[in-house]
């Protein structure tokens, strides 16, 4: 028998060899061909030659992005579907959320039409993947902007929608206020995030002992943490502030003071395509932008016809050709205040005072009001 | 057994009291006492915590009003009514099977009909109540149909039932664009409706492979068996989610930008894979239970290698392993879950994301506990059919 199956051991062998072979150096160099590809096309003459050519295929290798989804007649975001607040399923079966509404944002711009985008939903695992092989456009998915994540994975943060950090919860009556406090207790934490890498720096830098218990699932580490099964519950502010008010006594519980870690949140792009990343980036400032001028979806057609400052009247598109640079109308930037809404819109209809979710705004707030929000010129 | 006319004896029977039953059984020695008193106790406990949690603090509105989403997921609210056709198609066609080849067996029927009348009974809306009864109904049109006594009927009836599921497909999936049956999306399609239909594609469309690769391993031709080996045990080395893993990470690397495969597509052809290599080996189980005799008296009769095994030996094969691919079908149905590492929305991915949902955070107990109650419902009906089906199909009993 054994000398009978000895080819077809040698052949699976020598086959799973030239699979590993193909395997190892396809991967890789997949971005590589497609930078250079795009950097070789510049991005005009891309338009004009891919909307020919591709019938609603991914661009994965070279190509304008732009091209494709105005091509494809809608907007592939990467996004989450069991967040709350930033993206979730309504009982209509309909997307919801701060994440979601970024999305809108880009089909606005693009489309003028807020409503022709489509969710991909995404695991925190899959979600870099999906992004460099094509499936999606952009990844709005609660992802933090980290140098790793921004070089070798191929992909470019365009700018921070939400800033958040990691803290702690703790029950008041454990008497835990510091992370020292914590010396031989246990944490839950969420397994396969940054925070748990985060939580282990930390406790390691300060010389704490603790016992993680690792869940895959939000909700689950919230249910052990509320039966008792640990002292601690770790995970990014703003999920600790909006989950705490559904606990079942939100008064016994605190948020501990300290922060351990930066959770800058935005959306991404692949590398390669300057064009559709400018897109995307200046999507996000003119959200910022409406909220620093007091533009909301209420009142921008009144604030368009009594306007005097020339940077208005270039974001309203009645005044210079700035939607041409990036390969959009004019009134880009109007379709997506008047669609969707400013900043402080987006934040109030998903994270306000008047939802369940609330987050006090924090360093999201405008640079005016001792947050980090700025958006660039707009000349 | 030539021995002389005996009387026949009536089995002895006991009677009891009510009284008597419970000292011979519960109180029989000090031992049962303390053993009947600890475990009425425990049952006790146990019950009186998850009833009062079950009707008293568990909040059901969880379930009410994401009903739709359990069910179907994303699929557009206008097009529902394909999905109820689907349903009344398939009552209709059971009916039709029941009519035709089921005698007697009257407490499976009974079975069947009183789940939309048990269903019909939840807190829906009227209207979804006529829905849900409409299937009795037409369930009943089928049967009447199928009892009029014509023999041909028979064959009918499987063939209906072989057509049904391309043509239910392609009423849920839809043909073109616009027209009566718009296309929706397969990323649309979520709930219990993607749940059974990965299920039942995965078996339906692994069973023609499965068989294949069976007769390919007993094959005298090396390269044949060598590829049915290599299949069955490679697929069979790894864990379903590994391979639902490299479908959806690894295949998009790998294939040109122009090919964009759907990922409900990615997660039917793993699943149909996974279980082809499990339905493999179960039929050559069943191949392998044929006595060496029916082979020999085939050849004998002059048929030829494919008509004995298509006439004499598969028959039997398939015979034998039915309760086998039943329970296969049903872990199958449970492993379909797994699928929302594809973050697609079968009935799990759905509970998890109605989770997110601001409105509904902090239900958790009650979402899984309905999970779990549909997946039990579900896999001890097909088990109480099959154990059914066996007995009339005399497996077993040769």
């Amino acid at each position: 028998m054994s000398r009978k199956f000895f080819p077809v051991f040698a052949l699976l062998i020598v086959l799973s060899m030239v699979l590993a072979a193909c395997g190892g150096s396809a991967a890789p160099e997949a971005p590589a061909e497609e930078s250079a590809a795009a950097e070789e096309a510049p991005a005009e003459e891309a338009v004009a030659e891919e909307a020919g050519e591709t019938e609603g295929a991914a661009p994965a290798e070279g190509g304008s992005t732009l091209a494709t989804v105005q091509e494809r007649g809608y907007v592939i975001c990467g996004g989450n579907a069991s967040v709350p607040g930033f993206g979730f399923i309504d009982t209509e079966g309909n997307y919801s959320g701060f994440d979601i509404d970024f999305c809108k944002a880009v089909a606005a711009a693009v489309f003028g039409d807020a409503e022709k985008y489509e969710i991909r939903p995404l695991s925190s695992q899959e979600r870099f993947t999906a992004l460099q092989s094509g499936e999606i456009d952009t990844l709005i998915r609660n992802t933090t902007w980290t140098l790793s994540r921004d070089t070798d994975l191929g992909s470019n943060f365009t700018a921070t929608t939400f800033y958040d950090g990691q803290g702690f919860i703790v029950r008041i009556a454990d008497g835990i206020s510091a992370l020292e406090d914590l010396d031989g207790g246990t944490v839950c934490v969420q397994t396969g995030t940054t925070t748990e890498a985060n939580l282990a720096d930390v406790m390691a830098a300060r010389g704490i002992s603790y016992e993680p218990v690792v869940y895959e699932d939000v909700e689950t580490g919230w249910t052990t943490y509320e039966e008792g099964r640990c002292d601690a519950y770790t995970t990014d502010k703003s999920g600790l502030v909006s989950r705490r008010t559904l606990l079942e006594n939100p008064d016994d519980h605190m948020i501990m003071d300290e922060t351990i870690s930066k959770e800058p949140l935005g959306p991404v792009v692949r590398h390669g395509d300057d064009q559709w990343f400018d897109i995307v980036q200046w999507t996000v400032y003119a959200t910022f932008f409406a909220e620093e001028h007091g533009i909301t979806s209420a009142n921008i057609d009144d604030m368009m016809a009594e306007t005097q400052s020339p940077s208005e009247k270039k974001f309203f598109g009645t005044e210079g050709e700035l939607g041409s640079f990036l390969g959009l109308d004019a009134n880009w930037s109007y379709n997506v205040v008047s669609q969707v809404g400013s900043y402080s819109e987006i934040y109030d209809r998903n994270l306000g005072p008047d939802t369940k979710t609330f987050i006090p705004r924090g360093l999201n707030s405008l640079y005016t009001d001792g947050g980090l929000l700025y958006a660039p010129a707009w000349r | 057994m030539t021995t002389s006319t005996t009387e026949t004896l009536l089995p002895p029977t006991e009677k009891y009291t009510i009284l008597g039953w419970i000292k011979r059984n519960l109180f029989n020695s000090i031992g049962d006492s303390i053993l009947t008193i600890v475990a009425f106790l425990l049952t006790f406990v146990l019950l009186k915590s998850t009833l009062s949690w079950a009707f008293q603090e568990a909040e059901w509105t969880v379930i009410v009003d994401n009903l739709k989403l359990f069910m179907v997921g994303r699929y557009p609210a206008e097009e529902l009514w394909r999905v109820w056709a689907v349903l009344y198609l398939l009552a209709g066609v059971i009916g039709f099977l029941w009519g035709a080849w089921v005698k007697g067996n009257e407490r499976v029927g009974y079975v069947l009909i009183g789940m939309p009348i048990f269903l019909a009974l939840l807190p829906f809306t009227m209207e979804v109540r006529l829905l849900i009864l409409a299937v009795d109904l037409i369930g009943f049109l089928g049967v009447i149909l199928g009892r009029r006594d014509n023999e041909s009927f028979k064959k009918w009836s499987i063939i209906a039932l072989l057509l049904y599921f391309p043509i239910g497909i392609m009423i849920i999936g839809g043909i073109g664009e616009g027209g009566l049956l718009p296309r929706v999306k397969p990323d649309l399609w979520g709930g219990l409706m993607l749940t059974i239909l990965l299920a039942v594609i995965g078996i339906i469309f692994s069973f023609p492979i499965g068989v294949g690769l069976a007769l390919g391993r007993q094959s005298d031709l090396p390269i044949i068996t060598w590829f049915s080996v290599g299949f069955i045990e490679l697929v069979r080395g790894v864990p379903l989610i590994t391979i639902l893993f490299m479908m959806d990470l690894m295949l998009p690397l790998f294939l040109p930008a122009t090919i964009r495969i759907d990922s409900v597509m990615r997660a039917f052809v793993a699943i149909t894979l996974f279980s082809a290599a499990y339905m493999a080996e179960n039929v050559r189980g069943g191949l392998q239970s044929i006595p060496k005799g029916q082979y020999e008296a085939a050849h004998a009769l002059g048929l030829s290698s494919f008509a004995a095994m298509a006439f004499i030996i598969l028959p039997q094969a398939l015979k034998a392993v039915i309760p086998i691919l039943v329970s296969q079908f049903i872990g199958l149905l449970k492993d379909t879950t797994l699928v929302m590492i594809l973050s697609l929305f079968d009935v799990l991915g759905i509970g998890k994301s109605v989770l997110g949902n601001p409105d509904y955070v902090g239900t958790s107990k009650e979402v899984y506990v309905f999970i779990a109650a549909l997946f039990w419902v579900l896999s001890y009906g097909l088990s109480y059919a099959s154990q059914r089906l066996e007995t009339s199909l005399g497996v077993g009993e040769r």
